[in-house]
């Protein structure tokens, strides 16, 4: 099976019904700006992803990529500026709420279950976003979230490790299972932070497989500091420095780009 | 389905057990077997807490204690002043929902504190327990507690005669086993594996982290609330010494001992207790030693399998397994 249809239809139709208020953007930010005292770790950010976009944010450290990602998932609230999800405010809402309207989020440093098998966490993001979260009876044989599980697994190319506890997982499949964790539900828009880092060359090439086989509605802004990566799975490109918006592109635009040349790419250093 | 992954050697031990009192003896039965499945469900509402919850709760025997006194004070004693007289088909079920209560109770209060502060906390409310029960008259009945606490006779059955009270207290212990083997991999179960590994990463999944954390309380506290009322009934007394510190603690070792991990290890941890306890005092006398030094012995067990194993008893069995596994095949690293 493909990635394409890893959505079942109840999920597409919910949706569909939560995308009928949308104003047509995945994500729009008006003027985000959080402070951390008087450190300024993002200001004034204004950015708009449509549906289905794939958007790479560049920067160099401290260019306040996280920080945007810790804002639009809710884990921080703006000190100023407006957050709107598929058209709705979501500046004051907690993260939960968020999750529920599609949102997703990978982790830079991975946050997995360490003592339970690769099923049971796919599983588990699963459960959380349905019914029956204290149930205290087993999942049947033809349990619904249980074959979906698995075929989230089967996506990131992790059932051979099915049953394997996840503390003796590679550090690769960790990842792996990260972007699993990621799908489950029925997301529409998600935030990679740093997918490839601490990645071996055959293992980023398997990601940058995983990222483009993704169903076509779901938009993602991928946070890589791999250019080759970032720009092999992106249809646009976000420089950041220094907390603000520094270029927008394509891929190629910021590629060939002077300035963003000089000051990322390592002043023009042609090999 | 449920039964095609169980080993032989399980098997073994299950009929061993079932055909027990065809050659063992009354004290085997009752003193050694009767104790040890009591203790072991006790301990292993704990191992329910430490292994899949990740909170190490010292309340599990105050819980059981007070299913006890429920039974006492509701049913029938030799304190007829208290007891109310209740029927055993209302005063077992209030008893256990009583117990329950209180332990979802201390649940919601630890549950907001973690590591030593889960153990402190706790702790700190068992010995409250302990002390108010024995200066409490009026309920609690004080110091003496209540003697003549008998199951009731159903059936026509003594069920404080041996074998069936070994039936009895092999069943709960079973049905209690099974339970646990069953929710841990229920999604409740797995969702509070998951609050143990990340609990931050369980809240970004849409999961109440407290919620899950304080109804395995609730669950932990029924399992300790029936082992609670077997204890009493074959001592046929309740006391503020039936949940002191020195019995709470004692809870703790058994669990430690027979492996926090797996739902077996507090039976394994129990019958270890109880040997010794049982038999230590002849065997210090043996060697010529003051028979009250058992609990030396104990401690100094307890010393050796920790050090030895953090996993107890059965992260020993497990290492010896690997071991013998990796020696069978060199070529394949121990996995065949």
């Amino acid at each position: 099976m493909t990635l394409a249809d890893v959505s079942p239809a109840a999920n597409r139709t919910a949706a569909e019904r939560l995308g009928s208020v949308s104003s047509g953007n995945a994500l729009e930010l008006r003027g985000v700006t959080k402070l951390f005292g008087a450190l300024a770790a993002i200001s004034d950010v204004t950015l708009t992803v449509r549906p289905g976009e794939r958007r790479a944010v560049l920067g160099s450290n401290g260019a306040g990529k996280t920080t945007l990602f810790n804002c639009v998932t809710g884990d921080f609230l703006p000190t100023s500026g407006t957050i709107r999800l598929f058209g709705e405010d979501v500046t004051r809402f907690p993260a939960h709420e968020r999750i529920r309207r599609g949102l997703r989020r990978t982790y830079q440093i991975s946050l997995l279950f360490g003592g339970l098998s690769v099923a049971d966490n796919v599983y588990l993001a699963c459960r959380g976003v349905s019914r029956g979260r204290f149930s205290l009876l087993r999942p049947g044989s033809n349990d619904v979230l249980v074959a979906r599980a698995a075929e989230l697994v089967e996506a990131v190319r992790l059932t051979a490790a099915r049953d394997v506890m996840v503390a003796n997982l590679s550090y690769g499949q960790q990842r792996q299972l990260e972007i699993a964790l990621a799908l489950a539900g029925a997301p529409r828009f998600i935030l990679f932070d740093e997918p490839a880092a601490g990645l071996s060359p055959t293992e980023r090439s398997e990601l940058v497989s995983i990222l483009t086989n993704l169903p076509g509605h779901i938009g993602f802004i991928i946070i890589e500091h791999d250019m080759d990566v970032a720009l092999r799975v992106a249809t646009s490109v976000t420089m950041m420095h220094n907390g603000r918006i520094f270029k927008e592109g394509t891929p190629q635009e910021i590629v060939n780009d002077a300035e963003v040349q000089e000051l990322y790419l390592g002043g023009g250093s042609h090999g | 389905m449920l039964f095609e992954r169980v080993p032989p050697l399980w098997w073994a031990i299950g009929l061993l057990l079932l055909a027990m009192p065809l050659f063992a003896s009354n004290f085997v039965l009752y003193q050694i077997f009767g104790w040890t499945f009591i203790l072991g469900m006790i301990g292993l509402s704990l191992m329910f807490l430490a292994g899949y919850g990740g909170m190490v709760s010292l309340i599990q025997m105050t819980v059981a204690a007070l299913a006890g006194y429920m039974v006492a004070i509701l049913g029938t004693s030799g304190v007829p002043a208290i007891s109310l007289g209740w029927p055993w088909w209302l005063h077992i079920p209030v008893a256990i929902l009583i117990a329950a209560l209180f332990g979802t109770l201390v649940g919601a209060l630890a549950v907001r504190t973690e590591g030593i502060y889960t153990i402190m906390i706790t702790l700190a409310i068992a010995s409250a327990f302990f002390y108010f029960a024995r200066q409490n008259y009026g309920l609690f009945n004080g110091y003496t507690g209540f003697n003549n606490v008998l199951p009731p006779q159903l059936f026509g059955i003594d069920w404080r005669q041996p074998a069936p009270f070994y039936y009895l207290t092999l069943a709960c212990a079973a049905l209690s086993y099974a339970a646990v083997v069953y929710v841990a991999r229920s999604p409740f179960g797995l969702a509070l594996q998951g609050v143990r590994d990340n609990p931050r990463r369980m809240g970004a999944l849409g999961f109440s982290v407290t919620a899950h954390r304080i109804l395995a309380y609730t669950f932990a506290s029924v399992i300790a609330a029936v082992g609670g009322i077997l204890l009493v009934w074959q001592n046929a007394q309740v006391s503020p010494g039936t949940a002191g510190i020195p019995q709470v603690i004692d809870i703790l070792v058994i669990a430690v001992v027979g492996g926090i991990k797996r739902p077996i290890g507090p039976f394994i941890g129990a019958l270890i207790y109880v040997l010794l306890r049982v038999f230590s005092p002849d065997m210090l006398l043996a060697v010529g030693l003051s028979g009250e030094r058992f609990k030396l012995l104990i401690g100094f067990g307890f010393l050796v399998i920790v050090f030895f194993s953090p996993d107890g008893v059965l992260g020993l069995w497990e290492k010896f397994k690997a071991r013998r596994e990796q020696s069978r095949d060199p070529l394949r690293g121990g996995r065949p």
